[in-house]
């Protein structure tokens, strides 16, 4: 049993990586009907600034996370209007497409950038645990909750009660009627990348403080975010929290029992078991637990 | 050839004889012919004759490279097949490509070796592996019907994935990671092409480009003629919007499932003739990045096109040799060879969707319209 609540605990933190990414892709989606592939070198980007302000200009962990989400912010807005305003009105599938492009470009100046080493972020307690009813928890992966957590509420009060969150939830709607009633859909474009590429920093600059630290192969992570938003549906807020956390939670769950109960999946299948987790939620709702079905009319 | 028997339909000659422009069309099967007009049916010819002189010009090691570009095209152009006439978004490609090499390299590798192999001949690995490939497609087709556009991109995306673990893990098949195994026979009626002999008066390098030639003009005319076909057409209603073309009586499910399982017999050949001719491979090749440079040549051919699947693939399969090139002008330590080669996939998916979203072949459009005006440009 406290193997299975400890395995329950990890997931959770994972998941809450998960979950950050996850808010990126809804935040854009939700704004532009656009899932942005360039989530994985956001996120490695901003693990990078998170390095690079502790590192190379000696900020501590949390006046570095601040720095890293506002690199991450002007990041993102940055290849929104590069490379996706130019293309308002075209297909969607066109713009996606268009973003795997600027992920490569982005992933391999971030690897020039990062070399062969890993690069890591010190966090303030190190690697302290907190014990409690037989279970252990690191400092980080706290923080990395209790973060993600903040998050989640302040985004939510934002678009609850903000003007600003108002306009977005409207451009998501409808941008023509937006439009017409005043909003900059453009701005809420813009914003939409930011607060992605922000998240995706928080994201990034937490799996750059795990004892692993930032790698050239630890973008895959980000790219496990995509079946959270597919599990919970590709518009829903609180469907990419929960998406996320199930996906970490299935992860840790998986990599504890499976080796035991079901090792003819084979090794590793931990890594994959998200991606099953999917397929199975599509197989009984095609648009995620959450997500809006579509409505045909002719 | 039957691209030169059934072309210039009777009745299509003498509606254009007798009015003398040969771009009137006066009858639809006019212009569903293969060829439908006679520059583009010279042209053609031209370039078929053209690509059996060039093995003679050029040395062993850039040959094989436009063989294994050839090869690439079929599965390009089994992959706009499905994303380009069909409209169904799949990033799943390198799952269906690996799926063929591994059924061609079980069925045509070496019985004695260490992993699996049957030794059969290549006339029976080679469709095997497409209809193996096919099946695939079939098994994934009911999940493409329930979903649209981006979701079905991320659930094809998840295929690679699973595809990957799987290759991974089935040791006997493919040997693992680090490991790899050896392609299927490459011997088709007693020629056997991997030899490093010369063939009948011909280095491994021309042979291999004749055998990647004929199968490239092979599945270039079996791709035109499903896309000019009523199948294709239903493709083209499917993609433009799928309600409205099951409002005219096209069944969506019938059709999107088709579209997966020929875009997967393409991409089976592919893999099992591209593994072949390359030799040795292992589990990691099958991964996301094989699918995006697929997702690329249709990008950069032009999607929807036959011919653009072709230059598409073409093109990538020089990219190696372009960015090489371009790597003398670039100072030294910014980026080597293989991050620039990355960086320029990266940036000309992004240039051409935002500058020339019909990629390669509208290029060529325009400057065939230049011509077609010349000396007036409008």
């Amino acid at each position: 049993m406290t193997t299975f609540l400890q395995s329950v605990l990890n997931g959770f933190a994972q998941g809450s990586i998960y979950a950050l990414l996850a808010l990126g892709y809804v935040m854009i989606y939700k704004a532009t009907h656009v899932i942005s592939f360039a989530q994985p070198a956001l996120m490695v980007c901003g693990g990078l600034f998170g390095y690079h302000a502790t590192s190379e200009w000696g900020l501590s962990f949390w006046p570095a996370l601040i720095v890293a989400v506002l690199m991450g912010a002007v990041l993102g807005m940055l290849v929104e209007r590069l490379a996706l305003r130019p293309m308002v009105g075209k297909p969607v599938f066109t713009l996606a497409i268009i973003t795997i492009g600027v992920d490569i470009v982005l992933r391999i100046l971030a690897n020039r950038y990062m070399g062969p080493d890993p690069r890591s972020v010190p966090y303030p307690s190190g690697s302290q645990r907190l014990e409690f009813w037989g279970l252990s928890i690191s400092q980080q992966r706290l923080g990395l909750i209790v973060v993600t957590a903040v998050t989640v509420a302040a985004l939510a009060l934002f678009f609850r009660y903000a003007k600003t969150g108002l306009a977005m939830r409207a451009t998501a709607l409808n941008q023509e009627t937006a439009l017409a009633q005043g909003i900059r859909v453009g701005t809420m474009f813009a914003l939409a990348w930011a607060i992605a590429g922000g998240l995706a920093a928080i994201a990034g600059t937490f799996v750059a403080a795990t004892g692993a630290g930032m790698e050239q192969n630890t973008w895959i992570i980000a790219l496990k975010a995509l079946p959270a938003i597919i599990i919970g549906g590709l518009d829903s807020i609180p469907g990419a929290v929960i998406g996320g956390l199930a996906v970490g939670l299935v992860e840790s769950i998986t990599a504890v029992f499976q080796p035991d109960v079901a090792p003819w999946l084979g090794n590793n299948f931990a890594l994959v078991a998200p991606y099953a987790l999917m397929f199975l939620v599509l197989l009984v709702k095609p648009y995620g637990l959450f997500g809006t079905k579509e409505v045909e009319r002719v | 050839m039957t691209m030169l028997r059934t072309a210039p339909s009777t009745r299509g000659r003498k509606s254009t004889g007798v009015r003398g422009r040969p771009l009137l069309r006066t009858s639809y099967e006019q212009d569903l012919t293969l060829a439908n007009t006679g520059a583009k049916r010279r042209g053609v010819v031209a370039l078929v004759i053209a690509s059996f002189v060039v093995p003679f010009l050029l040395a062993d090691d850039l040959l094989q490279v436009l063989a294994l570009g050839m090869i690439s095209a079929v599965g390009a152009i089994g992959l706009n097949l499905v994303t380009g006439y069909a409209g169904q978004v799949s990033l799943g490609h390198a799952f269906f490509i690996g799926v063929g090499a591994y059924t061609g390299a079980v069925l045509g590798g070496d019985p004695d070796g260490a992993m699996l192999g049957y030794g059969l001949p290549m006339w029976i690995w080679l469709p095997a592996a497409g209809v193996v490939a096919a099946v695939a497609g079939l098994i994934v087709g009911p999940l493409a019907v329930r979903l649209r556009g981006l979701y079905l991109a991320i659930v094809t995306l998840g295929l690679v994935f699973l595809g990957d673990h799987i290759f991974r893990e089935a040791r006997d098949i493919t040997g693992g990671p680090g490991v790899g195994r050896r392609g299927a026979e490459l011997e088709l009626f007693g020629i056997d092409f991997a030899s490093i002999e010369p063939i009948s008066g011909l280095t491994r390098g021309q042979a291999q480009f004749f055998l990647a030639l004929v199968f490239l003009i092979i599945f270039a005319i079996l791709g035109r003629n499903i896309a000019r076909s009523g199948v294709g057409r239903a493709f083209g209603a499917v993609r433009d919007r799928d309600v409205a073309a099951a409002v005219i009586g096209v069944d969506l499910t019938k059709y999107k499932v088709m579209a997966f399982a020929m875009s997967s017999f393409f991409a089976g050949v592919t893999g099992a003739l591209y593994y072949a001719v390359i030799g040795v491979f292992e589990p990691g090749a099958f991964s996301l990045l094989l699918s995006i440079q697929y997702l690329a040549m249709v990008l950069i051919g032009g999607v929807a096109t036959i011919s653009g699947s072709i230059m598409g693939a073409l093109f990538i399969a020089l990219l190696p040799r372009i960015s090489q090139f371009i790597a003398h002008y670039v100072p030294d330590g910014l980026l080597t060879v293989f991050q620039l080669e990355a960086i320029l996939y990266g940036l000309l998916i992004m240039g051409f969707l935002i500058f020339e979203p019909r990629g390669l072949f509208g290029i060529w459009t325009r400057i065939r319209n230049y011509w077609k005006g010349w000396p007036f440009s409008y």
